[in-house]
């Protein structure tokens, strides 16, 4: 059985600065796989050109058998790649209703669309008590809450979250993680983007270890988790 | 103060002109940040656009009868020419620094203004256009209402109320809102961007060839240069309501138009001003308006600040 993502030596440049340098790694239907590392080794830019934002200079990507490299964003996403990105970009302006409906663009069965708000409402109860409210009222872990239940409003095959926990309270990113842990048993696949190593593994099925461009290691989320290099540099241990 | 009323009603029939064009200027500054400086050529273009259309027409044809029909052909003359430029002039300069497209758009504009000079028939000078027959309408012993200025006072509501509802209601409308607010993430939801870009672009044409037919009937001719200081007042009007806010192009304009309205009226009547007031100053004091308000609210009377942009 074929992978449901393939990423086969991606190479992405902003200009002549090469950020991700050759990377292959794949995503099984229903694993949860993170990338970790520290700032500026290319996690969110791998990301961005998995979604079409950005262009590949070389590899491929294979997205459910489609090859998707070069393919515009906005068909990506029709094909079932969602995307929750880093500093959680939502429509302040719009009211969380609005934002959660605009994830579901694509969408023309309205009352799935309907029931898959109320179910993020279920999901995350401070957004249907606040649904009226403009989502730049909202705190910035109530943000990152919208954030996931806009990018799961178009029933992503695979929902790619890029540092979900950034700038939370130890609280608000404990109910983060609590909530794609929920996600991940009701057997959504998942693409993790974390700097919050410990966290990430602990839920992760597999993950890789970025380091400027590249993957340094690659592993189970447990291995890695009690891998001594991967204590050291990420999990703050001598 | 009985000039009050009648000045008003002529500030509002002017400050609606500038509002249908102000919302072409802020449509486009909203979502992709370009002044379009090309846009007063775009109010022309629809103006030759009617006028052509009227001249096809038999002179039997009357002016009310032939008026949607010139609003159809100013319509397509704008879009077709706002689009083209977006996509041709614009789009390709869509990374590239801000000063670019810029440049490309004043130059866009002394363009459009020499292609019309140069090949439309008699158009090295003003070329008449048609106007209502008769007196203006006696609303009261004091107030009238110019026929021409019917036209603009009832089309500028109806465009605006339209495009409320359509970018309030419409998935489409929906998605330039989110598009205006943060493109990349737009195209996240599916949004096909560029698609949105070209409607912001449309939309502003369509609403410049309403403008254009105003302006024709009020003055009764048009000319190839009448986009430059138009244009120039409607910019002035969306960056007065707050510019990327089409409520605030709509109350940029009124406020533009009342405004200068009242400096014809009044400012000749204030001892030692006397030199000041008049229509030769309307221009320097609807400026001066836009540095004072600029300088209270530098977001513009609607707009938001930039941080909340984000």
């Amino acid at each position: 059985m074929t992978a449901l993502l393939e990423v086969d030596n991606l190479r992405v440049a902003y200009g002549k600065i090469e950020a991700v340098k050759g990377i292959s790694f794949t995503v099984e239907a229903g694993e949860v796989v993170t990338l970790i590392g520290t700032n500026g080794a290319g996690k969110t830019t791998t990301l961005r050109t998995l979604s079409g934002l950005l262009t590949p200079t070389t590899g491929t990507i294979r997205f459910n058998g489609h090859p998707i490299t070069g393919t515009p964003a906005h068909h990506i996403v029709a094909l079932g790649l969602a995307h929750s990105p880093e500093g959680r970009h939502i429509f302040p302006r719009l009211t969380i209703t609005e934002n959660l409906q605009l994830g579901a663009f694509l969408r023309k069965d309205t009352t799935g669309i309907t029931h898959d708000i109320h179910r993020a409402y279920e999901l995350f109860p401070i957004l249907g008590e606040r649904a009226k409210q403009p989502a730049g009222t909202l705190s910035g872990g109530e943000q990152q809450m919208l954030a996931m239940g806009r990018a799961l409003m178009s029933r992503p095959k695979l929902l790619m979250l890029d540092e979900p926990s950034m700038g939370l309270s130890p609280i608000m990113m404990r109910k983060i993680m609590d909530t794609i842990a929920e996600l991940k048993a009701s057997g959504t696949t998942i693409l993790l983007v974390e700097q919050n190593a410990q966290a990430a593994l602990s839920l992760a099925d597999r993950g890789h270890v970025m380091e400027i461009g590249k993957i340094v290691l690659s592993g189970t989320g447990t291995d890695l988790l009690h891998d001594e290099s991967v204590r050291k540099a990420y999990l703050g241990e001598d | 103060m009985h000039e009050l009323p009648q000045t008003l009603l002529s500030g509002l029939a002017l400050g609606a002109l500038y509002g249908l064009i102000a919302i072409g200027y802020t449509m486009v500054y909203g979502i992709v940040q370009l002044i379009n400086f090309a846009h007063g050529e775009i109010v022309m273009i629809g103006g030759f656009g009617a006028l052509t259309v009227r001249l096809w027409l038999p002179d039997s044809v009357p002016l009310a009868a032939a008026l949607p029909l010139m609003l159809l052909g100013g319509a397509i003359a704008s879009v077709a020419v706002a689009t083209a430029a977006e996509r041709f002039a614009y789009r390709p300069l869509r990374d590239a620094p801000r000063l670019a497209p810029l440049i490309t758009a004043i130059g866009l504009s002394i363009a459009l203004q020499q292609i019309i000079w140069a090949f439309y028939p008699d158009a090295k000078k003003s070329r008449g256009f048609p106007q209502f027959q008769g007196d203006a309408f006696e609303l009261t012993g004091s107030i009238h209402l110019q026929r021409d200025d019917l036209f603009v006072l009832a089309a500028a509501p109806l465009c605006m109320l339209a495009l409320g509802l359509f970018v309030a209601k419409s998935r489409t409308g929906r998605a330039m809102q989110a598009t205006a607010q943060d493109p990349d993430t737009a195209r996240l939801m599916g949004i096909n961007t560029d698609r949105i870009i070209v409607i912001a672009f449309a939309i502003g044409g369509a609403f410049a060839a309403v403008a254009a037919v105003a302006q024709g009937l009020r003055a009764g001719q048009i000319n190839f240069e009448m986009g430059f200081i138009l244009g120039l007042k409607a910019f002035t009007a969306a960056v007065l309501g707050g510019i990327g806010n089409i409520y605030g192009a709509m109350l940029g304009g009124v406020v533009l138009g009342i405004a200068e309205a009242a400096s014809t009226t009044y400012i000749q009547h204030i001892p030692g001003m006397q030199q000041l007031g008049g229509g030769g100053w309307k221009d320097v004091w609807a400026f001066v308006l836009l540095i004072v308000v600029l300088l209270v609210r530098p977001q513009g009377l609607l707009g938001e600040r930039v941080a909340d942009r984000a």
